[in-house]
């Protein structure tokens, strides 16, 4: 393993921890009360698996960056640091919802955190992404948009587009790929000429940021802080962090179970474990009783969030009116 | 108020020029808007005020060009962005209808999307099938965009300007024919035609032809064919299909009791099955005869000059329909 380049203080460490915890946590809870009909819909694309690129990208940015991705948003937005109440309320269709109820699962966005969505066309928000990004060279402001794809997305047009506009005008802009080595129910191998996908970055005279290992909160950490650095002062990189989703696409994919065995490898390299023996290796087993009172605390707040969403009032028929426009 | 005697193109030309003069945060991106000064020569002279920063030459990318528009509109910028001709925008569809017409609404607020996106649209000398289209009204489908075409100079400098200065997401589409006719156009910069108020061209008692674009000359050439035969037309501009102003339209049509729509665009799911489902809905106790509709026949546009005039409308088109109904 190739970390530890950087000192890590506790603090730091445990914060992450805390934050992979409570997306696990929130995730599984949340598939529990889409079976249970408390959320609703046909949507629901959850994060477990994946926490450590989210958290080890989300935390590598200053707080004027710039977040967006795609519709398996609510781990990204609660690295972000929007909180899990809103977001459970609008997965309940809420008015509390940080959307109003309007959007759903996969439209979770915070305005004031710069998380900018949550948006449910594959490659949508690729240009939207190389657009914020703009922003920055237009007003000379050291700000970078980070932008999550996920693998399936590498293949529409958006990519292209957006990813060699970027490279046109040296835009200050991460392309992070989350490949979780499927694109719904189709593999890379089977959708994507060339599979190590960070390679494209070739094809637009971008900086290739390579294949990183997305399970590791550390590596994603200190991938995204050179990512960083480099875009703002040079222009776009693509990264590829290699990934694995432990549930289906969706709660609609039937397919799950015939990866068991991609899976159990999968979870042998765990976010939770991973971070956990990092730990464990910097500060002893002293650790092991904080990292408990951590666990403790994210079951209260998943409750709570779950609380408040309950608690909270539906939308009413003059919230369907408003905000079309401004 | 002091007037100018100019094109169109002048027109549209010095209402992005004191927009940008205004207001530092617009700028305009688009393919061939610099360097080549504008494929309709609207944008000639730009690069050389306003500098790359603010005069963007952008790759043949419509889905970019569209996306980036939104992005950078909703951290601040006010975009005007050029797609060459309406039949390119189709490549940036999804944008436009799934992401700048949504973006405020799925996060219920939280964004705006201070855009707007200029297109050339029409009938272009035998520019044949995918070059030849007049298709607003599908834009105008969707509610969160707003979608205009003005038919002379005046109002295309007042509603581009409108268009800037508002901030949500306007298509506004200028008709390539009209582009060099000239008009009198208000020398002054806060002259603006306000989005969704149609106009009376000309008042008449026994018919009302409703009428955007291209087709208010046809239905002001046909009302003096027919005011020489002692019919007297009253002439609608509507101006913008979305909001749409149908005040005028049912003030007219209660003296007129009769209407003609005129259009350049196709008769099915057309602008005029949307007036003319109106008028019945709104005015039945006031029609004496079936709305009339005259558009383009239902055909693609084919080479020929000879057949590709006689799928187009004309003056002589508008005084047979009102013929029919009088």
């Amino acid at each position: 393993m190739e970390t530890q380049t950087v000192a890590y203080t506790r603090e730091q460490l445990l914060d992450w921890y805390h934050q992979i915890v409570l997306i696990r946590r929130f995730e599984e809870r949340s598939l529990d009360l889409y079976h249970d009909k408390k959320i609703g819909g046909v949507y629901l694309h959850v994060y477990n698996g994946q926490e450590a690129n989210g958290v080890g990208s989300v935390n590598a940015l200053q707080p004027q960056d710039h977040v967006i991705t795609a519709y398996r948003d609510h781990g990204i937005a609660i690295a972000r640091g929007v909180d899990p109440k809103r977001i459970m309320a609008e997965m309940f269709g809420k008015k509390t919802g940080v959307s109003g109820g309007k959007g759903g699962s996969m439209h979770i966005a915070s305005a004031e955190h710069r998380m900018w969505g949550g948006y449910a066309i594959v490659g949508g928000h690729l240009p939207l992404a190389t657009g914020i990004a703009m922003k920055a060279r237009y007003l000379n402001v050291d700000e970078v948009t980070l932008c999550f794809i996920g693998d399936g997305a590498t293949n529409n047009g958006y990519f292209h587009e957006a990813l060699n506009m970027s490279a046109v005008w040296n835009l200050p802009v991460i392309w992070l790929i989350e490949n979780n080595l499927y694109g719904m129910g189709t593999s890379v191998e089977d959708a994507s000429g060339q599979v190590e996908l960070h390679k494209r970055a070739v094809a637009y005279g971008m900086e290739d940021g390579g294949r990183i290992d997305g399970m590791d909160v550390t590596v994603v950490y200190e991938a995204i802080t050179a990512a960083r650095d480099y875009a703002s002062k040079n222009g776009p990189m693509l990264i590829e962090a290699m990934t694995y989703r432990y549930e289906g696409h969706g709660v609609s994919d039937k397919m799950y179970a015939e990866r068991k065995d991609e899976l159990s490898k999968f979870r042998n390299r765990d976010p939770i474990t991973v971070l956990t023996e990092h730990m464990q290796q910097m500060f002893g087993n002293d650790i092991n009783g904080e990292l408990e009172r951590i666990r403790e605390q994210v079951e209260r707040e998943v409750a709570e969030a779950v609380q408040f969403a309950e608690d909270s009032p539906k939308p009413t028929y003059e919230d369907l009116f408003s905000n079309i426009y401004v | 108020m002091a007037e100018k005697n100019i094109s169109m193109r002048d027109a549209l030309r010095n209402a992005l020029l004191e927009e940008m003069r205004r207001d530092e945060r617009v700028y305009i991106m688009g393919q061939e808007v610099g360097k080549w000064n504008g494929t309709h020569k609207v944008t000639r002279g730009f690069l050389d005020e306003f500098g790359e920063r603010r005069v963007k030459d952008a790759p043949i990318s419509e889905m970019a060009i569209a996306g980036a528009a939104i992005g950078s509109a909703m951290v601040g910028l006010r975009p005007v962005a050029e797609i060459m001709t309406i039949n390119f925008a189709f490549l940036a569809f999804d944008q436009l209808i799934n992401h700048a017409a949504k973006i405020r609404y799925m996060f219920d607020g939280q964004m705006k999307v201070p855009m707007v996106m200029r297109c050339a649209t029409g009938w272009g000398n035998q520019a044949t099938a995918s070059h030849s289209q007049t298709p607003e009204p599908i834009f105008a489908h969707f509610p969160g965009l707003y979608v205009g075409c003005p038919s002379n100079a005046r109002d295309a400098k007042g509603m581009l300007k409108a268009a800037i200065r508002d901030d949500n997401p306007v298509l506004l589409t200028e008709v390539i024919a009209l582009y060099p006719k000239p008009g009198p156009v208000p020398d002054d910069e806060d002259f603006l035609v306000p989005i969704g108020k149609s106009e009376l061209k000309r008042d008449g008692d026994h018919v009302t032809l409703v009428a955007y674009g291209r087709g208010v000359d046809w239905a002001l050439a046909a009302a003096d064919v027919l005011a020489k035969e002692g019919v007297r037309a009253a002439v609608v501009d509507l101006r913008w299909l979305r909001p749409l102003d149908m005040s005028v339209v049912f003030e007219s049509f209660k003296k007129t009791n009769r209407c003609v729509v005129v259009e350049e665009s196709l008769p099915t799911f057309s602008f005029g099955s949307e007036i003319a489902a109106q008028i019945q809905d709104k005015m039945f106790d006031y029609m004496d005869a079936p709305v009339k509709r005259v558009s383009s026949l239902d055909v693609p546009l084919p080479f020929a000059a000879e057949i590709e005039l006689m799928a187009l409308p004309n003056a002589q088109k508008v005084v047979d329909a009102v013929k029919e109904i009088l």
